[in-house]
């Protein structure tokens, strides 16, 4: 298989899940039970660009973060406050008098600004906490993303930030194309840089920090790249997340979320591209749609099955999780990927090398 | 004098909370100490056992709804151990941490079923409950309690690490956890002992944090949990006068920050919760092992 008709079946194969997509939306109302598989499906693909964000940063550079959530927080709210039309502004910062922004940016620019600011304040916050290693790293992320909640929530930010109430009103995407489009060439960028020589220093930086310092890796500017690029997509991941809600409030923005993205990126598999897209949906599908029915109560004649009320669907979930966590420890791909060509030639009968088998993590 | 009668609520409460975070930070600081595990799920076992006093204090009076509540928490973080950390031993570290956030989740999710994501009223425990005066300040006793109690165990606990053999056998697995295996040390029981211990604390530290603040909700653990971690750091991971000393002072700083909101202009109590981790990226920089924590040098 040459390179050539690769890229030509992959262009084939985006083209015929794109137009897939476009028809499911045109042919599900709005109404029907079905309505959820489009929700479950724009969700999901704002969730991979997010957990293939993570997974660029815990998987391939080996850096434990947990800030993910503060740095989607960021990209959501510089993308509704730069877009909100400038009529509506009045309502929306109804108790800060219109706010200080005066302007507003379209759609497009206000995502690249929300990756952008979630990537300078990683930028920042990243020249000293990278110097601390594995758990200091974890927790001291996981602060900065509290900090930035409070600090978002702060009144005396209130004429940008709205204070602790919502910002809504600005520009939301009409079709699920949208999201697909611009996760997928988020994404896209990711593999890319995971690729290039970059991508090989992270992973050298994986395996052995030390190593790959004597290799001539500069630890300081690598790790600095891999966590900026890294916020920059979970900033772009929360300007597309804004979308999809059509409010946004800091609150939301928990470590549970965090905990949520990391939960997906292990089960997809620590360095897994593939993985954790694949993930992304199923775990998406799992908590919003799929495991429903368990929220329910049923009855089999008179017979009420026990257990089965609101909140169950969680903790069937969570056990899930702990049994993929305990057993399953690869997750669903381990580090492998999912490539066309790979799987053609198993259908071909030959057995090709993965050229992804990385080391285990540390 | 009025001065001192208005301001003198927040220095009790911070020392009060202060001392239910530092029992809450020694079953962080003991674990890491000697499985290098950041115990997420502590905090959550925190709020199980205030929920299980909401509903056991339901049907039991309250000379046996106190010792069982503690017994069963015991119970469930030695189980929590046993299950989800055991069987990964020999993992790599973010294995254990990952399985760590995975028990946090579940505990939380678990509590969301149990109580339909309602606050729950926790009971109110007589005598400890009572409102008394301390120098004109009207408070809660357990205000007054926590911090002698607090200090009373971690004394007891002292005493148990530097005196008995199982506290022996703890030091000796936190300073080198295989060679300890080597000297016939039964690293299980150690670890077993460790849970049971922080979960007693968190235990008695839920029945005192939650005589003042009475809502049970099922992510009421996390943020308690968190701090109650960074007060471990800042102290010194290990070292457990390192932890009380921490959480003290992040308590009675958090309080005070509430006091210091009544006299400048604009509204910074949103920071209450996020001064912690201010002081641990503080700490983290200029000295990364804590107050009283031991340097560690990297081997190749």
């Amino acid at each position: 298989m040459n390179k050539k008709k690769e890229i030509l079946i992959s262009i084939a194969l985006i083209a015929a899940v794109l137009a897939v997509l476009r028809v499911l939306e045109l042919n599900i109302p709005p109404t029907s039970q079905w309505a959820m598989l489009l929700t479950v499906l724009k969700k999901g693909s704002i969730y991979a660009l997010v957990a293939v964000s993570m997974n660029l940063l815990n998987g391939f550079t080996g850096l434990f973060s947990l800030g993910q959530a503060g740095f989607m927080m960021i990209g959501a709210y510089t993308y509704g406050v730069l877009t909100i039309p400038v009529a509506d502004r009045e309502m929306v910062y109804m108790y800060y008098d219109g706010g200080i922004i005066k302007f507003a940016l379209p759609a497009v620019l206000g995502i690249i600004a929300a990756g952008l600011a979630a990537a300078l304040f990683a930028f920042l916050i990243g020249l000293p906490v990278l110097r601390l290693k594995s758990d200091y790293l974890a927790i001291a992320t996981l602060g900065f993303a509290e900090i930035m909640r409070a600090l978002f929530q702060w009144d005396t930010l209130g004429p940008l930030t709205n204070g602790s109430n919502m910002i809504r009103n600005y520009p939301t995407f009409k079709t699920i194309l949208f999201p697909f489009i611009a996760s997928g060439i988020c994404i896209t960028l990711i593999v890319l840089l995971i690729n290039s020589t970059y991508g090989r220093a992270f992973k050298a930086i994986r395996d052995d920090e030390i190593a790959a310092e004597a290799m001539g890796i500069n630890l300081a500017h690598h790790k600095r790249i891999a966590f900026t690029v890294s916020s920059f997509f979970a900033g772009i991941s929360g300007a597309l997340l804004a979308m999809f809600q059509t409010n946004v409030q800091a609150k939301s923005f928990n470590s549970a979320m965090t905990y949520e993205i990391l939960l997906i990126v292990v089960i997809g598999g620590i360095g897994s591209v593939t993985g954790s897209c694949i993930s992304a949906f199923l775990f998406i599908a799992c908590s919003e749609w799929l495991l429903r029915f368990l929220d329910e109560t049923h009855k089999i004649g008179d017979f009420t099955v026990p257990l089965m009320r609101s909140g169950f669907r969680k903790v069937v979930f969570s056990i899930i999780i702990m049994v993929i966590v305990l057993f399953f420890r690869q997750g669903i791909m381990g580090t492998k990927e999912f490539s066309i060509s790979g799987i053609l030639s198993r259908f071909g009968g030959k057995k090709k090398n993965n050229k992804e088998g990385g080391a285990p993590l540390q | 004098m009025d001065m001192l009668s208005k301001n003198l609520p927040y220095i009790l409460a911070g020392i009060s909370v202060g001392g239910q975070y530092a029992l809450i930070a020694i079953g962080y600081t003991m674990v890491y100490g000697i499985l290098r595990l950041i115990n997420f799920a502590h905090g959550d076992i925190f709020m199980v056992a205030g929920l299980m006093m909401v509903y056991i204090s339901a049907s039991f009076p309250m000379y046996i709804s106190i010792p069982l509540v503690i017994v069963l928490t015991v119970l469930i973080g030695f189980l929590v151990e046993r299950v989800a950390y055991k069987p990964l031993r020999s993992a790599p570290r973010m294995s254990v941490m990952i399985s760590a956030i995975g028990v946090s989740y579940l505990l939380q999710n678990l509590a969301l079923y149990i109580t339909g994501g309602l606050a729950q009223q926790y009971p109110t425990i007589p005598w400890i409950s009572d409102q008394i005066t301390v120098l004109g300040a009207s408070t809660k006793r357990v205000t007054v309690i926590t911090p002698f109690l607090t200090i009373f165990l971690v004394v007891l606990l002292v005493t148990l690490i530097k005196k008995t053999k199982i506290g022996m056998a703890m030091r000796a697995a936190s300073k080198d956890f295989e060679t300890s295996q080597l000297m016939g040390i039964k690293i299980n029981n150690v670890i077993s002992t460790t849970f049971i211990i922080g979960s007693f604390l968190a235990a008695v530290g839920s029945l005192l944090f939650f005589s003042n603040y009475t809502g049970v909700t099922p992510t009421i653990g996390t943020m308690p949990g968190l701090k109650a971690f960074v007060a471990a750091v800042f102290g010194g991971i290990g070292s457990i006068p390192g932890a009380v000393i921490g959480a003290f002072i992040i308590g009675i700083c958090e309080n005070l920050i509430m006091m210091l909101n009544q006299f400048v202009k604009v509204d910074i109590s949103n920071f209450k919760d996020a001064f912690a981790f201010l002081l641990l990226i503080i700490i983290l920089l200029f000295k990364p092992t804590g107050l009283f924590g031991e340097k560690q040098t990297d081997k190749v």
